[in-house]
């Protein structure tokens, strides 16, 4: 791993911190789940925790984000208020879509979080919208899309890089390859296999494979790209390799996987490599390391005392919103 | 008053949003150089250039969901999906995306786009290219469904259509294209959810909307001479509905007909049907009577096409048969 001595000590501990916060965030969320305060789908990011956090804070508050239903992380990220989203999660009346969004579909219009998506690959056509409307404004944001190696094989994924390339339009593609569309191993659903990166080439979009459980090579590619795409207006494609150490959803028991490979790519835990790094570069003590992490299980403690002691939404507010006011209220 | 065609006052619909509103443009397959499928756009790329009107591949799913995403950040696209058959390609966007971003956000976000597309048979163009699906999106929630009949209320539907915050269809029956009609000079807009009641009348109350509006106006004349009064509703917009209007008119008429060409199993005809027996019940005089295409996918030649889409001797072959006039 490259040296994290270049970004100084205290933006380093900073990345530990948002990857450990969304680590432990979406641990608290597998046991609400068990508890029953959770219900429907939830798909956590565990193990994924470098791509969001080494990618997403490098944008500026004018630009967009927009990604698939495994958010918790994007959202985190991006600065998100983590009470609302757990509130949100928790099916409240306090959450960022008063308890109507739930895990997947999660929205903050203030920080240009554009949701979840749940829909396999129906966030990309979006993406490509919300960059045309940037360039037809003349503003010079950017939209970073997240989505999936089981998105890839949708056919909107490839109109979307047509139009993208075709149009000029200021993307980051952050695809995140787990390897598996829910169970089933990209090496059995892609002609090409887990190279997808290759995949954008041909739509002659710009595009890279990395290390997606390395923090600080997430953070200097995406860096680069954001700059090009900024400068350039043009689309480009990073495939971020990764792996989820736990099911696809929380109802997923990982009957597809063996063992010894789950365990495998759990030694390459972004957090602990990156913490091991931290320590051997003299970035960390363990002091500060307690410090750290009893710091975070205090915040995680009072989000879910938040969330859990948030009222439930009303019956009034099943019939809200259905309709946007027809008021124009640009 | 002038006198125009449906297509041209669409064509004027449109420049009026492009010249009055710079978040507005137009996207959709040829419909810049080509100068659209059914001409609507002719002449739009060289007055308003290459940034508002935007030729698309043939990527239904893509310019659909582009709508939706620039919509999110405030533009107000106005997309031509070529027919409404081609819609089927972008449903995924259009029920499972568009729709549904205001209720799941919350109101965070709004999706103020038109899709403008066109319906409807009866021009030999086979089963893939005659169907008519307003009726599915009438009954996704946070979809509005726009069926106009004549050029008069085209404009005025749309002009209000502009101004909404909310993904709308807009379907233009492609046999309607060169129906004339009288347009005022001066400004005016007709709400949706309002219905139209096209003639009044006593004894009978036939609901059509889009193309069949002209059916029924064609089926009342014949009816007159059999000395029945009826009175024609054409619906307008199928989402909102206006049920009162239908409501009001067969607590009157006592008997109700409705007319939609589409297939009978699953049309909008029989959600109205339902709607009025729950509401008015009492007032009726026999069963609402439903005309419908049969269940039979178009076919290609002449006479067995025509076969298939409701006419007006049919309408009152039913009439007469159903309420024994």
């Amino acid at each position: 791993m490259t040296s994290a001595i270049n970004l100084g000590k205290k933006q380093a501990i900073q990345l530990y911190e948002r990857m450990l916060f969304i680590r432990k965030f979406e641990e608290e969320t597998e046991r609400l789940y068990r508890r029953g305060k959770i219900s429907g789908f939830l798909h956590t990011y565990i193990g994924e925790e470098a791509i969001a956090v080494g990618a997403i804070p490098l944008l500026r508050s004018d630009d967009y984000v927009i990604g698939h239903y495994r958010d918790h992380g994007h959202a985190l990220a991006r600065g998100l208020d983590p009470k609302i989203a757990m509130a949100e999660l928790c099916g409240k009346s306090t959450g960022f879509s008063g308890g109507k969004g739930g895990s997947m579909h999660l929205f903050d219009a203030d920080k240009h979080f554009m949701g979840g998506h749940a829909i396999v690959g129906g966030q990309l056509p979006l993406a490509v919208g919300i960059a045309l409307g940037i360039k037809l404004k003349k503003l010079d944001s950017v939209v970073m899309c997240f989505f999936g190696d089981g998105a890839v094989n949708e056919g909107e994924f490839h109109e979307s890089m047509n139009l993208a390339s075709l149009w000029k339009l200021p993307i980051i593609f952050m695809l995140e390859n787990n390897l598996y569309g829910m169970g089933t191993q990209v090496n059995r659903s892609r002609a090409g296999g887990s190279d997808i990166y290759k995949a954008a080439e041909p739509y002659l979009i710009p595009a890279v494979q990395i290390d997606g459980m390395n923090v600080l090579e997430v953070r200097e590619t995406v860096s680069e790209g954001i700059n090009r795409v900024r400068s350039e207006q043009t689309p480009i494609f990073i495939e971020s390799m990764a792996y989820r150490f736990h099911g696809h959803s929380v109802a997923d028991p990982s009957n597809y996987r063996e063992a010894s490979e789950v365990n495998e790519n759990m030694n390459r835990d972004p957090i602990l490599i990156f913490k091991n790094l931290l320590i051997s570069e003299n970035l960390i003590n363990d002091e500060e390391l307690e410090r750290i992490e009893s710091i975070i299980n205090d915040e995680i403690n009072e989000i879910k005392e938040f969330a859990e002691n948030s009222p439930e939404p009303t019956s009034e507010d099943l019939f809200t919103h259905i309709y946007a006011s027809p008021e124009n209220t640009e | 008053m002038t006198e125009m065609i449906l297509r041209d006052a669409m064509t004027k619909a449109l420049k009026e949003a492009l010249d009055e509103d710079d978040r507005v443009f137009l996207m959709g397959e040829d419909i810049g150089s080509y100068g659209g499928a059914y001409a609507v756009t002719k002449n739009l790329l060289s007055e308003y250039g290459e940034e508002r009107i935007r030729d698309t591949p043939i990527s239904e799913s893509v310019f659909v969901g582009a709508g939706t995403g620039s919509a999110m950040i405030g533009l107000r696209p106005i997309i031509e999906i070529m027919t409404i058959n081609f819609s089927l390609v972008a449903i995924d966007q259009i029920v499972n995306h568009a729709a549904k971003l205001s209720y799941m956000s919350n109101g965070q976000f709004s999706v103020p786009m038109i899709i403008r597309t066109v319906t409807g048979g009866g021009g030999q163009l086979a089963a893939t290219h005659s169907q008519s699906f307003e009726n599915w999106y009438a009954s996704v929630p946070g979809l509005r469904v726009v069926v106009p009949s004549n050029p008069y209320d085209a404009l005025g539907l749309f002009r209000t259509c502009r101004k909404d915050n909310n993904p709308i269809i807009f379907a233009e029956h492609a046999m309607l294209y060169r129906e004339k009609g009288e347009v005022p000079e001066e400004y005016y807009e007709i709400p949706l959810g309002k219905a139209r009641i096209v003639k009044p009348g006593k004894d009978l109350t036939l609901i059509a909307y889009s193309g069949m509006v002209r059916v029924a106006e064609e089926a009342a004349n014949i009816l007159d001479s059999y000395h029945v009064s009826t009175e024609i509703i054409d619906l307008r917009t199928l989402s909102p509905l206006d049920l009162d209007t239908i409501i009001t008119s067969v607590k009157k008429t006592n008997r109700a007909v409705v007319i939609e060409e589409t297939w009978k199993t699953g049309g909008f005809s029989g959600t109205i049907a339902s709607d009025i027996q729950e509401a008015a019940f009492d007032d009726l005089d026999g069963p609402v009577l439903r005309i419908n295409a049969p269940d039979v996918s178009a076919p290609y030649a002449r006479n067995i096409e025509q076969l298939m889409i409701p006419n007006a001797s049919w309408v009152v072959d039913k009439v007469k048969y159903n309420f024994g006039i």
